[in-house]
């Protein structure tokens, strides 16, 4: 039953490694699904045979063992386990060896946003543009804790650590957007630190690359480009820089304050004394998130200094602004 | 206790006072204090674990903000691992059993046994304190660097956690010698009863192993306090090289957790189906093999964690070989039942439970020791479903068949029947719903210690919730009934010996005389001489 749920429950196999997980997957729970429900069955077939209405208590067999059946359940299990391990490694090689062509991309995990950075100097946060049927490689670092980049369509994981690289490749075969969690704990909005790879065909991954807009507008069509309100940016911005795995706009307290109904109202600092919610302020804790703590706080976020733009600075605070009460 | 006529004056009866018992050197009543410390850790554990699910029922926010749930499931998962269930078989269950299965009246070292009891308590109150300060939200697992940076009160849980490290050794040490010196004329190592084969593999791993998390845990005390940079990658140190010690310790750990309740399955299972076990001496020296193997496969908990791929082959073939062991004991026990007369009392019950739980805990273990697949499941909620089947499914179901099958034996007093069978349904059917719909959501890409997670899992949390109001109320049930037998619950004739067990500790009255055996005992043959052919 186990096995027949799991199968009905299958996640989008949007990499090339990710049949071959599947498979072996698949071959151990079979496996596993038989030999247990044997278990179980010759379990429930003793319980039925010999319970003890059945079977009197003095009229039991004297039995103490039987070494070849020891042997060969010991035997069978040896060869099983060791199949598995065999193709368990032998798919492992596959998800580790890079190919040469590999598109290299950089990534930084820091509490609690994802940085990718492109050969042409392109940044992006908490979005990874990718082109469809092209093996890409990332080579990965933390600026503080361990983290650790998990895209569950693709089948790949692997652990971030400060002060030293890891590396972790895969070719994407379904166009669209996949979810990325970080999967090691790494604080107060650990499971907040999401962001998506978004998968392009060959062609429009390269005029993505020409065109050298950034990150979220990529994601908008051109001609609709011009017609998106500042504010309406903001919430898209929102979200992919990042600002939501902390701030909510509906007014619960999370790791940060929530935006909702601060602006143009005064709020109390750390060492007591109160400031003005307008646009400097703003400006200023995304820029230098230290520099003015709201009190209960901790001081914790990074800095976005040269990640955001002075147009996407604006249209987040247009967006701020329209928090002024209620859910969005 | 009783007002009836005895002929003979019990452990319990022997000594008046609640100082008599602070001061005891018996190990009956230094086994029952360790029972009832850990038991009320288990309940501490047990309502931190049904917040947590509690909050996981919705996406977002349901009970609390994510600064309390990290902490919550820290607690949880500290208190279960160090505070109940590695103590909770050997130390409780153990200390009171081990002595009386071989013959012996009391354990090699009973002051150094006290001391061990109150070095635990010592131990516990300083990550209670800990708890009552600034608390912990590292996880149970300490990883660095975030356990250096934390702003909680990391050093005093890693003190607590150090301090009862030599509770552990020092009972090791204990029962290692008891066993080695002090079997009864007869007992020899092969007529002994296989718990006490367990207890002694569980005190190898004890005695070997601890001292690692010891000096684990006084590194990151002295990265926290003095600054020196063992494991923080900004004082120069090395965060992998954490996990590697930890799991040093914490891989045999699992086993110091597991091999005292196999212990008790093996000996439920002869009693309640009327057979001699079936292949004693592969049960025995199973448990000595898995001991063994327990230190050569930490690094299967680091597949995903810079490790190099050598050392991710090396430990994926050798974690392969823990299965054989363990299935041969599940083999054993299946065996055991066949031509026997069965009869399905509770603590026979929570045995079948036990192979029917554990089994599907081992089993999924092989998913996560091949290496391509592990690396999709390792840290996801499949990970934590794994754990829970062995841990709960397996030690705690152990646990509960041994609470049961010797709460008669210990107290002269039994548990009710039907009541038993009602809350055994209960933490059954709440176990499996809690538990089996953790595998589906974490295959299906759910990592753990989440606060928050995406909508497309909310069913499968969901329904796991539900599955922990079933145990929650299963457990309460046991709760009553056990401290009703307790208080109020009439003496029995037949309490001792009610299962018609062939071991020790069913010759002699309940509960056990001071001294256990009025003269030594010879003994004559092995444990499990149950069946026809030798009538």
């Amino acid at each position: 039953m186990i096995g027949f749920l799991l199968i009905t429950f299958r996640l989008p196999q949007a990499s090339t490694m990710a049949s071959m997980v599947d498979n072996l997957f698949d071959f151990i729970l079979w496996t596993s699904v038989i030999s247990f429900v044997g278990i179980v069955f010759g379990k429930l077939l003793f319980l039925v045979r010999f319970r003890r209405k059945k079977v009197p208590e003095s009229k039991t067999a004297y039995i103490t063992g039987h070494t070849a059946m020891e042997m060969s359940v010991a035997g069978i299990l040896l060869v099983w386990v060791m199949v598995i391990f065999y193709f368990g490694w032998v798919d492992y090689k596959k998800l580790r060896v890079a190919p040469a062509n590999s598109l290299e991309i950089n990534v930084i995990a820091k509490q609690w946003l994802w940085e990718f950075q492109y050969s042409d100097g392109r940044r992006l946060t908490n979005e990874l543009v990718v082109p469809k049927g092209r093996p890409v490689k990332l080579i990965m670092t933390s600026q503080d804790v361990l983290h650790s980049f998990f895209v569950p369509n693709f089948r790949v994981k692997q652990d971030i650590i400060p002060n030293t690289y890891t590396s972790l490749w895969f070719e994407a075969t379904q166009l669209g957007e996949h979810p990325i969690y970080c999967a090691e704990y790494c604080g107060a909005a650990h499971s907040g630190m999401l962001a998506k790879v978004k998968v392009l065909e060959p062609d429009d991954f390269e005029a993505w690359q020409v065109e050298g807009s950034l990150g979220p507008m990529a994601a908008l069509d051109a001609t609709a480009n011009a017609k998106v309100s500042p504010a309406e940016m903001g919430k898209t911005l929102f979200s992919t820089k990042g600002c939501n795995a902390c701030h909510s706009v509906d007014g619960k307290t999370g790791v940060g304050p929530t935006f909702m109904g601060v602006f143009g109202h005064q709020v109390e600092l750390q060492d007591g004394k109160k400031v003005a919610v307008d646009e400097n302020y703003v400006r200023e804790s995304v820029m230098d998130p230290q520099a003015k703590v709201v009190k209960g706080f901790q001081p914790i976020m990074p800095t976005f200094k040269g990640q955001i733009t002075d147009e996407e600075m604006s249209a987040l605070i247009a967006y701020i602004k329209t928090l002024k009460e209620a859910v969005q | 206790m009783s007002s009836h006529a005895t002929t003979y004056v019990s452990f319990l009866e022997a000594e008046k006072g609640f100082k008599s018992w602070l001061t005891t050197l018996d190990h009956k009543r230094i086994g029952l204090m360790y029972m009832a410390t850990s038991m009320i850790f288990f309940m501490i554990g047990g309502i931190f674990a049904t917040l947590v699910r509690l909050e996981l029922m919705f996406p977002g926010q349901t009970i609390m903000s994510a600064g309390t749930y990290n902490k919550f499931f820290t607690y949880h998962g500290a208190i279960m691992i160090f505070m109940f269930i590695i103590p909770i078989i050997p130390a409780a269950l153990g200390n009171f059993f081990l002595p009386i299965m071989i013959g012996a009246k009391d354990v090699a070292f009973p002051r150094l046994n006290l001391a061990s009891y109150y070095i635990f308590i010592a131990g516990a109150s300083f990550a209670v304190l800990a708890l009552m300060l600034k608390g912990a939200d590292t996880g149970w697992t300490f990883y660095t660097p975030y356990s250096i940076r934390s702003g909680t009160s990391v050093v005093l849980v890693a003190l607590g956690v150090f301090i009862m490290g030599f509770s552990g050794i020092l009972t090791g040490l204990n029962f290692m010698t008891t066993v080695h010196k002090l079997r009864a004329p007869g007992m020899t190592f092969h007529r002994m009863p296989l718990f006490v084969w367990a207890i002694y593999a569980t005190a190898i791993i004890q005695v070997l192993a601890t001292p690692v998390i010891g000096i684990t845990t006084l590194l990151l005390i002295m990265e926290r306090v003095l600054g020196i940079g063992f494991f923080d990658p900004a004082l120069g140190g090395d965060p992998v090289l954490f996990q590697h010690f930890f799991w040093f310790y914490s891989h045999p750990a699992v086993y110091i957790m597991i091999l005292p309740a196999m212990g008790i399955i093996s000996e439920v299972i002869p009693v309640f189906s009327r057979k001699h076990i079936f292949g004693y001496h592969a049960i025995a020296y199973s448990s000595l093999a898995i001991a063994f193997i327990s230190f050569v496969v930490w690094g299967h908990h680091m597949f995903v964690s810079s490790q190099s791929d050598l050392a991710n082959m090396l430990f994926s073939f050798l974690t392969m070989f823990v299965a054989v062991p363990t299935a041969i004991k599940v083999f054993n026990w299946t065996a055991t039942m066949y031509k026997g007369s069965i009869s399905l009392k509770t603590p026979m019950l929570y045995a079948l439970s036990f192979l029917f739980m554990f089994t599907i805990g081992g089993l999924t273990g092989l998913f996560l020791a091949a290496l391509s697949v592990d690396v999709h499941l390792h840290d996801t909620y499949f990970v934590v479903a794994h754990f829970h089947y062995v841990m709960m499914g397996g030690t705690v179901m152990g646990l509960l068949a041994g609470l049961h099958y010797w709460w008669p034996k210990m107290f002269g007093k039994m548990y009710p029947e039907i009541a038993g069978k009602i809350s055994w349904a209960l933490i059954f059917i709440g176990f499996n719903l809690t538990f089996l719909t953790q595998f589906f959501v974490g295959y299906l890409g759910m990592p753990r210690r989440y606060y928050d997670y995406p909508v497309q899992y909310t069913s499968w949390n969901i329904a796991s919730t539900i599955g922990s109001w079933f145990l929650f109320a299963g457990f309460l049930l046991m709760l009553i009934y056990f401290v009703k037998s307790l208080f109020f619950g009439k003496r029995v004739a037949e309490a001792a010996n009610p299962w018609g067990g062939k071991t020790l500790e069913w010759q002699i009255p309940s509960p056990p005389p001071m001294h256990n055996f009025a003269e030594t005992p010879h003994v004559t043959g092995r444990p499990y001489e149950y069946g026809v052919a030798k009538l």
